[in-house]
């Protein structure tokens, strides 16, 4: 779907691009217990379901509908599919794996929904559906055994198959892109988007792709130990739309890697925060007006083109950045030098 | 990071057809000592590592896998990019597939055709792979130039045009061959290299051209000396060609400009082939040559070989104590005065460890090692310092101290450490140190900078306290604040108004020294302070601007809300054995497996979840460390049974009159022991209770029980640390009472299980792992008073006399209510089901007078005691 990436190049070089806020904290809100999470189709599953998020674009579509539309009230121009935790490894918790791709389809399809009603509406401003690859809960080059480093509970194949399933399921049902993110091992990221090539090839056709990684603590790195810009250095070879950072950290701390990634990316960059650290209480507080402070000064400092939040945020923040953000150019892309670009944790460029 | 340098070494030594020792060491399956084999390449200079398994006798694919697995577990290894090196296609697959970085692949060839080199390229893309392409094609390896650069030209339109690889990721190898072998159509072949490289470089735009260095020396096996010298003078000709990269070991290059002139010039003939006689007089000439024996490296001690100087400075970064004394003699004698030793090479060498640690290259625990050498160094001096009399200068002196109530000290000790490695003068007064006390100290010293530290909610009081007296008396120095319970929220809104000279909160070691330099400074201090009070101002606005979470609301609407157990369908257990029971004789060997280690490892600023963290890519190293340590400690105390944890607990019958627990001394339930005070939550809540500890016990009526307990590490604490104190050790210092506390948490935890399996014994068939324990999968609760379900410290009081527990096990409380030892755990145990922790969070005015009614308190300390949880301005 080439002209999908080129309306959306051109508008990336025009604005700065909204992305929607969290899911998870708008699901959070409405304190659904066991069996709201249920639905009457799962009432008689035999594993507990409460907390599978992602099974409510299946049993309760319309709250998850009426998340999409908040944020779309609140200006963003991109959404995200409710499928960070879709995949067959991840639907596993729930001996749920078969239910996999349907939850991908039926995320994409009422996404899609509800972002085309917006476009219907202000054809001006297009409305567009990331389909979201999470990270799942296992890592592929971290052992879970502390006495048997060279051990892995997952396989780069095994990741590549479950990812084709879901982005395959995402493109039928109507994705405008796919969004790889929250990229805590970079090759996990890398069977993300080895599948995703795989999976347009057996479509027959592309979409633009989205990757954001994301930077764990203060040391910079990756959970698997990559500074940015060799993380920047293994996924730059799938020429993806955007490549960004995403939660795990505030605006405060996450600037200085963000405004590393503007300088070292020569495409699109991305990035949607958490609304700060938690507090004691495990809940996020940096409130909107003081969170857009951060994002419209990445703004005017030339960092981003495409902003939105992650963990914590509302479409009270989308809107605050939507607002903020209305009148700042975005980010010019880089011309940088060719070079061979490799990495281990750290980039090493060739001269 | 760039590397400007003009030509990359790939380290060859991690390659089994290439290294004798790594295919012994692979084959005995010894790959531990195969990692120090790839980590010692990267120490000697590699930029990239090169691994190969293929040998015959070798499953080639689970050992390549295998390999790459052990390596992403090595960040000191791993940081470097990796050169999957393969004939077999499908071991180079399989390596792609276990590493997360950009890697390069070694290598392809057009020599099985173009379809396979096709299919393989396309995947190579896909993995982001770069990929070395040997000149080799369908009938042969190249041998001349013109061959070389017509294979290569031909794979690059097939990648470049075709496939649309991108040209930057392509290595051209064009074949090294060894010369001087006595045939003479191998005389040609260095030379038909350096032309085959810069023909490919100049017509093949952003490949980059590598080799095999050692196959071009092949013929001088066994002559070290000589090959290095080939090596070296074929590098110099091939480089200015064009070649930017090699297979070479890092180690084994002969600087071209040391080469002696006369095996230099034979050499350089022998590589540009100058004329038909130079093989067979460089043959000649090498045995001259084999002897120049290279210095063996021993590599553990060659430290000990340098300068004085940069030996002090290793072992303050390293933290090695063994020579330091040795080393500081040495020092002594070269100097005129033995404290320029502590003003020059000591000094310099902890700006080393203060900068690696402020770059974040050094952690903690080895901050707090690199502390105990200069200890040691600075104690093996003192006495000819004193001979001399002369006070050293410092950087200025600060005051420290855990404030009256307190015992909490680890976090301050912590701090102390590091402000003494970056050359302050630090007074530490200890703990349950009153106001007067720091205060009087501070001005007989002549102090520079107060630093206050407490854990438990009321020294945040206290100091408070401290900061207004330091006002009336008219101090003028700054004040620091740190520990566990205070914030910047606090620190700004409560103390920073009640001193104008300057308060800041410090939130963690590493702020420390930052913060006091920018004090110290002439220069900087007064922009210092006005930026910290601006922001302070800014953090007191955004307080009061806070909505509070949700709505208040009145005690009477909060108690008819209350938790509505099912008392008509529930019989509470009764416990197995009513009353007080001690516990003076459980073994360390049965607490520590009940000790949750994630807390520890925060305890030393190192961040991640056990066991997790032992692997982890930043801090794994020096969490092993840690571990290991404690766990030798923890070894020690069981063997020596030098600290001996205790614990006393109680089980009662009880029932819930309002919101607070009748405890009786018996059955008869007529005898009131005394009432344990509990609050309730006070905020609108939608589908849920407003929770009160009281609710989980039964109203009269329905006979329920209710328990009690404390429990220490050990009451041996302090003295273990001060033994260390006095041997300048303050990393075992920290170490024993890090230990100790966990063992005291530990003890809790067995306690509390022992309570449910039997000595209450509502729960004798439960069997829960130590991770499970952890995560509190289990029946009942055990809050401690002081924590957010009951967050009124004096309710301690009430468990000390319940148990008698400074009688019976020698714990005690002290004004603040603060449990000693510091490494103590002390709460109530309740057995209902749906029993569950809560936060009271913020409670109104009605509740605070109803409790101190309640408690026999007047209604200002009652506000003093709840000040952290009151949801009004007081």
């Amino acid at each position: 779907m080439p002209n999908k990436r080129h309306a959306l190049e051109a508008a990336l070089k025009q604005r700065i691009l909204i992305l929607d806020g969290a899911m998870g904290t708008m699901i959070q809100k409405h304190k659904f217990e066991e069996n709201d999470y249920r639905g009457e189709r799962f009432k008689d599953w035999h594993v507990l379901v409460k907390g599978n998020n992602d099974l409510l674009s299946l049993t309760q579509p319309e709250v998850i509908a009426q998340i999409h539309r908040e944020y779309l009230e609140a200006g963003a121009d991109i959404i995200e599919t409710n499928t960070f935790n879709a995949t067959t490894i991840s639907m596993e918790d729930y001996d749920m794996a078969s239910l996999s791709r349907e939850i991908n389809l039926e995320s994409a399809r009422l996404a899609r929904k509800v972002a085309d009603e917006f476009t219907a509406r202000e054809p001006h401003k297009p409305r567009y559906v990331a389909g979201v690859l999470g990270p799942t809960s296992k890592t592929c080059s971290i052992s879970p055994d502390v006495n048997d480093p060279g051990y892995r509970n997952i396989t780069f194949d095994q990741l590549v198959e479950a990812y084709i399933e879901s982005t395959l399921a995402l493109m039928e049902g109507g994705a405008d892109l796919i969004l790889i993110e929250t990229i805590f091992d970079t090759l996990n990221a890398k069977a993300a988007s080895f599948a995703v090539e795989e999976a347009f090839d057996q479509a027959g056709t592309s979409l633009p792709v989205m990757i954001s990684g994301t930077i764990t603590d203060a040391s910079g790195r990756t959970l698997s130990g990559q500074t940015t810009e060799a993380f920047y250095n293994s996924i730059r070879h799938i020429k993806p739309l955007s490549i960004g950072l995403n939660c795990a950290l505030g605006p405060d701390l996450l600037r200085q890697y963000v405004e590393e990634l503007s300088t070292v990316c020569e495409t699109f960059t991305s990035v949607h925060p958490n609304a700060g650290l938690p507090n004691e209480f495990g809940e996020y507080d940096l409130e909107a007006e003081d969170m857009a402070e951060e994002i419209i000064d990445w703004g005017e400092q030339g960092f981003i083109n495409i902003v939105g939040g992650c963990c914590g945020t509302t479409p009270e923040h989308i809107k605050a950045f939507s607002d903020g953000l209305k009148n700042t150019a975005p980010r010019a892309l880089p011309e940088l030098p060719v070079r061979m670009r490799l990495s281990g944790l750290e980039a090493c460029n060739l001269n | 990071m760039t590397n400007t340098a003009i030509f990359t070494n790939v380290g060859e030594r991690t390659n089994v057809t290439g290294s004798a020792r790594f295919k012994r060491l692979i084959m005995e399956e010894d790959y531990e000592t195969a990692l120090d084999v790839a980590r010692e390449q990267v120490e000697s200079g590699a930029q990239v590592i090169d691994i190969n398994m293929d040998e015959a006798m070798l499953d080639s694919k689970a050992a390549m896998v295998k390999f790459l697995n052990l390596i992403a577990s090595e960040p000191d290894i791993s940081k470097v990019p990796i050169m999957v090196d393969s004939s077999k296609w499908e071991v180079i697959e399989a390596g792609l597939k276990c590493i997360q970085g950009k890697a390069i692949v070694n290598s392809i060839s057009l020599k099985e055709g173009e379809e396979p080199f096709r299919k393989q390229a396309k995947i190579l893309k896909r993995f982001g792979a770069a990929v070395v392409v040997m000149a080799f094609d369908e009938t042969g390896q190249a041998e001349t130039a013109d061959r070389k650069f017509a294979i290569c030209e031909r794979s690059y339109r097939i990648l470049v045009d075709e496939l649309g690889f991108p040209p930057e990721d392509i290595i051209f190898d064009p074949n090294i061959f060894a010369v001087a072998t006595g045939i003479e159509e191998h005389d040609n072949y260095a030379v038909e290299f350096i032309e085959g490289t810069r023909r490919i470089k100049e017509n093949l735009p952003h490949c980059k051209v590598s080799g095999g260095v050692s196959n071009v020396s092949f013929s001088f096996r066994g002559n070290n000396p000589v090959r290095e010298a080939i090596h070296s003078v074929f590098l110099y000709h091939a480089i200015q060609a064009g070649m930017d990269m090699g297979i070479v070991n890092a180690g084994q290059l002969a600087v071209y400009d040391d080469i002696p002139k006369e095996l230099r010039d034979a050499v350089e003939d022998v590589i540009l082939n100058k004329d038909p006689g130079a093989g067979e007089r460089l043959v000649e000439l090498a045995p001259k040559y084999s002897g120049m024996a290279q210095a063996e490296k021993v590599e553990d001690l060659e430290w000990r070989s340098w300068p004085v100087e940069k030996r002090l400075e290793h072992a303050l970064v390293k933290g090695i104590t063994d020579y330091i004394e040795e080393d500081t003699e040495t020092c002594r004698q070269q100097f005129a005065k033995p404290i320029e030793v502590i003003e020059g090479p000591l000094m310099d060498g902890m700006n080393v460890v203060g900068d690696l640690f402020g770059a974040g290259k050094m952690f903690l625990p080895q901050v707090v090692k690199s502390a105990r050498v200069m200890k040691r160094a600075v104690a093996y001096l003192d006495p000819y310092i004193e001979a001399e009399k002369q006070a050293g200068e410092t950087n200025g002196k600060i005051i420290m101290a855990t404030v009256k109530g307190d015992v909490h000290d680890i976090g301050k000790n912590i701090v102390g450490v590091v402000l003494q490695c970056n050359n302050y003068e630090v007074i530490d007064l200890g703990v349950m140190v009153p106001a007067e006390k720091i205060l009087q100290t501070a001005i007989d010293e002549n102090a520079d900078i107060i630093g206050l530290s407490g854990l438990i909610t009321p020294s945040l009081d206290e100091m408070v306290h401290v900061a207004k007296e330091m006002t009336r008396r008219g101090f003028e120095i700054p004040l620091l604040i740190g520990g566990a319970t205070t914030s910047k929220a606090h620190t700004a809104v409560k103390i920073e108004p009640q001193y104008d000279k300057g308060v800041i909160y410090v939130n963690n070691a590493s702020r420390a020294v930052g913060v006091a330099s920018s004090l110290l400074s002439k220069t900087a201090k007064a922009e210092f302070l006005a930026k910290t009070k601006v922001e302070y101002e800014k953090v007191r606005e955004q307080q009061a601007r806070k909505k509070p979470r949700s709505k208040p609301i009145g005690l009477q609407q909060a108690r008819a809300n209350h938790a509505k157990l099912d008392w008509q369908n529930y019989v509470p257990p009764v416990p197995s054995k009513l009353g007080v029971q001690e516990f003076h004789d459980v073994a360390i060997d049965t607490l520590r497996h009940y000790i949750d280690w994630t807390p520890f490892f925060m305890t030393w600023s190192l961040a991640g979840k056990y066991p997790r963290i032992l692997n982890d890519e930043v801090v794994g190293e020096q969490a092993q460390s840690l571990f290991a340590d404690a766990n030798a400690m923890l070894d020690k105390f069981a063997r020596e049974r030098s600290i001996q944890p205790k614990g006393v607990i109680g089980l009662f019958p009880a029932n819930r009159v309002g919101d607070d627990i009748e405890i009786y001394s018996d059955e008869s339930r007529t005898d009131v022991l005394l009432r344990s005070c509990q609050l309730r939550q006070q905020t609108e809540k939608k589908g849920f209770a407003n929770y009160c500890l009281a609710d989980y016990i039964a109203p009269k009526g329905t006979p329920d029980y209710f328990g009690a307990f404390a429990v220490t590490g050990g009451l041996e604490e302090d003295a273990l640390a001060e033994a260390f104190d006095a041997q300048g050790d303050d990393y075992n210092k920290i170490m024993v009472k890090a230990v100790a506390d966990r063992l005291a948490e530990a003890f809790a935890e067995y306690l509390h299980e022992q309570v449910r399996k039997v000595h209450w014994g509502y729960a004798t068939d439960e069997a829960l792992s130590n991770d499970e324990l952890i995560r509190e999968n289990y029946q009942g609760i055990r809050p401690a008073p002081g924590y957010p379900a009951c967050p009124e410290h004096t309710e301690k009081s009430k468990i000390w006399d319940l148990l008698n527990v400074e009688e019976r096990i020698g714990m005690k409380l002290t004004s603040s209510y603060a449990m000693w030892p510091g490494a103590a755990v002390s709460g109530w145990y309740f057995s209902h089901p749906d029993s569950k922790y809560f936060a009271v969070a913020g409670i109104q005015r009605d509740q605070v007078e109803d409790y101190a009614e309640r408690q026999g308190m007047t209604l200002d300390e009652a506000h003093r005691w709840l000040g952290p949880n009151l949801g009004y301005d007081y």
